[in-house]
């Protein structure tokens, strides 16, 4: 059997180690909204970077194990869990699906996002969701300093702590934080929790999979004092 | 009878001159810095400190419009399944739709493809009017990713990892509220009106090394069918270069501190970054270091003009150059025609530079419809089909001149320099010595 030629049916069994990155991602680029290979398996992850990235089809993608650097990076429609941690910037730049992260994320989860769902098991590192432009991100842990820095648009939801400078220079995205947060950036402020925000973020809550028994009366919300849209000089010690 | 001894004559500052003093009291009177469009206005050494020495007896020349002389040019051979080739080797430099009008990018991917080039995208996204009308189009994936997606990605047939630019090496982006339109807030996912500052890093990597693996990512996003540039102000340029190198790049497009600018800090664009003369020589050595030279392709820009720059710069060891400004003059920017209208901004034909508020009479970088509405992007490719056609002719003329076949055949021996400046950044003898500073040789 040619290596490249893969079964029609059930789940797909890709061996990374064995077969490598560029075989993985041009087979699943291949994938189209009418593949009937919707369930795919990657094992022997080993830390790769750029795994699954660039997907644009509505498939099931489990990596079994640890990844390095953008797994799942610019994702479309795919829904692509990580059986382990995840190494910087995964799910950067998504446009849409849902990629879940068993164990921890590096640096940069989910930056720039456009779309989609990102959920994060355990905690995530510095700079989640920087610059995120419309990515839900749900963080079942704690996040680290720098987090939503510029963030656009978009939620995220962390049900641990936030480290320090949380959405500094932000504009319009969302952040809702359960426990403490360490320090707020420049322009970031608590902003009163309404009740759309009350529906939306238990949406998000079970949507991220979170615990039922966390309850979205236990966040606080923060967002843009929107101080630093139009340049003033007297702010000028704000940046 | 008055005294005999003449007063004083009235002498000015050389420090304070009446420039610096205005500067002062704008500062004292608005509280902001000086932001504006345009490269640095300074004097620089520059290629006009150049000359050819032409043919000789030792050398002789190709008979002009007989002998053939080529311009093509292959890039992003090293790694991409699918490099490119122009016919010229002067390609259009990114510029953000934001800072340009559709009409104006449409112009670009017009006069463009019509003289066999490439055109580059920008901050801010890419637009239709470009993609539509660009044979070959460079996506640019900047710090800001205003508006990256993956089928932009795919629909680009090369994709330029911005690092920095020469007018600001280790700034971001600037788009002031004037600008910020519903549809260039809609394409950056950002308010309408405010002022947009971009990030001046990459969020989700910092260092060489990280680079590298950005560089894969971006790979196999695209199957690895698009060439990878890299692009670089000229702050370091033989490390940046070879950084470069190392990380993947198949091109490294290296902009010198006189590279225009949509609208940056007066005091950056000016006090920032080194003359595209002293860089061309230090990027080139780092590819030959690294075995790399014409391998990796090295494009050049910031204040390229006419076919002697683009000659020029070819004969230092660059694979092709870059223009934005004499791009956007060729579309009729700072058009003498347009007096009257730039006097009533309080400026002159030549010297209007405040891109940023949008009042473009040219309707070039604005995004008011009744202004940009005046320009006629038809007319106006024609315009940069012509000019970069003249250029390339230009080339082409020194390079017979020279006795090269190909533009690329051009070489620093063909050249000699000026002044002690140049020489010494361009690494070519002065003229009438074989005297290059800091090397051997002597007057
Ligand atoms: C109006 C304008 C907009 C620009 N926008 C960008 C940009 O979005 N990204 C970028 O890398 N460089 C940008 N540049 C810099 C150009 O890509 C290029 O480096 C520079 O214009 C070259 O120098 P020259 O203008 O002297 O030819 C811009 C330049 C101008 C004039």
């Amino acid at each position: 059997m040619k290596s490249n030629v893969l079964e029609q049916t059930a789940t797909q069994t890709f061996d990374l180690s064995a077969r490598g990155l560029r075989e993985l991602n041009s087979s699943l680029h291949a994938l189209s909204g009418a593949t009937n290979m919707t369930a795919w398996e990657v094992v022997n992850p080993k830390g790769a970077h750029a795994i699954a990235a660039g997907v644009d089809a509505p498939v099931d993608i489990s990596v079994m194990g640890s990844t390095g650097y953008y797994c799942a990076g610019m994702n479309k429609q795919a829904t692509i869990r990580v059986k382990g941690s995840a190494g910087p910037g995964v799910a950067e730049n998504m446009m849409s699906g849902t990629v879940i992260v068993d164990g921890d994320a590096s640096q940069y989860a989910g930056a720039t996002g456009r779309g989609g769902l990102l959920v994060i098991k355990g905690n995530a590192s510095s700079r989640c969701g920087i610059s995120m432009k419309g990515v839900e991100i749900v963080v079942h842990g704690n996040i680290g300093h720098m987090s939503a820095f510029m963030a656009q648009s978009g939620s995220l939801v962390v049900c641990g702590d936030a480290g320090d400078a949380l959405g500094d220079s932000l504009y319009e995205a969302k952040l809702f934080v359960r426990g403490s947060v360490k320090s707020l950036g420049a322009d970031c402020i608590e902003k009163e929790m309404r009740p759309e925000h009350l529906e939306h973020l238990a949406d998000l809550l079970r949507r991220g999979e979170c615990d039922p028994t966390i309850k979205p009366e236990e966040f606080r919300r923060y967002g843009s004092a929107r101080k630093l849209y139009n340049f003033n000089i007297d702010n000028a010690s704000a940046y | 009878m008055t005294s005999e001894f003449p007063h004083t004559p009235p002498r000015k500052s050389y420090t304070f001159s009446d420039a610096v003093n205005a500067d002062i009291r704008r500062a004292a009177a608005t509280g902001i810095y000086d932001i504006r469009g345009g490269g640095t206005k300074r004097f620089l050494p520059h290629f006009d400190d150049l000359l050819f020495l032409g043919a000789s007896i030792s050398r002789y020349p190709l008979e002009g419009y007989r002998e053939k002389c080529a311009t093509d040019v292959w890039l992003g051979t090293r790694h991409a399944k699918k490099p490119i080739h122009l016919d010229i080797p002067v390609t259009i430099a990114g510029m953000s739709f934001g800072a340009l009008s559709g009409p104006a990018k449409e112009a670009l991917g017009r006069g463009a493809s019509a003289a066999g080039t490439s055109t580059t995208t920008g901050d801010g996204g890419m637009t239709e009017e470009e993609r539509g009308h660009s044979k070959t189009l460079v996506y640019q994936y900047l710090p800001s990713r205003y508006g990256m997606n993956p089928d932009d990605l795919r629909r680009a047939d090369a994709i330029e990892v911005v690092v920095g630019q020469g007018a600001k090496p280790g700034g971001g982006g600037m788009l002031l509220g004037q600008k910020i339109s519903d549809r260039v807030a809609m394409m950056r996912n950002l308010p309408k009106g405010i002022d947009q500052r971009s990030a001046c890093r990459h969020p989700d990597w910092t260092g060489p090394d990280d680079l590298e693996i950005k560089i894969l990512e971006l790979r196999e996003i695209t199957d690895w069918e698009k060439p990878i540039y890299v692009k670089i102000g000229g702050a370091r340029p033989y490390y940046d270069t070879a950084l470069a190198v190392k990380a993947g790049a198949d091109v490294v497009v290296l902009d010198g501190m006189q590279g225009g600018t949509a609208a940056t800090q007066d005091v950056f664009i000016e006090h920032v970054g080194q003359p595209i003369l002293a860089c061309i020589p230090q990027a080139v050595k780092a590819l030959q270091d690294l075995g790399m030279h014409r391998k990796v392709q090295l494009i050049v820009s910031g204040g390229i003009r006419s076919g002697a720059d683009v000659a020029k710069a070819m004969a230092l060891g660059a694979d092709a150059v870059a223009i934005g400004t004499a791009a956007l003059i060729a579309l009729g920017d700072n058009d003498p025609a347009l007096e009257a209208e730039y006097q009533k901004l309080g400026t002159t034909a030549g010297a209007y530079d405040d891109w940023h508020e949008g009042k473009d009479p040219a309707g070039i970088t604005t995004q008011d419809p009744e202004l940009y509405s005046r320009f006629d992007p038809v007319l106006g490719g024609r315009r940069l089909t012509n000019y970069l056609k003249v250029m390339t002719l230009e080339a082409q003329t020194i390079a017979r001149a020279c006795g090269k076949n190909h533009l690329h055949n051009l070489e620093p021996e063909d050249l000699c320099a000026l002044t002690i400046e140049a020489a010494a950044m361009a690494g070519v003898p002065i003229a009438g010595t074989s005297w290059i500073p800091g090397r051997n040789g002597s007057f």
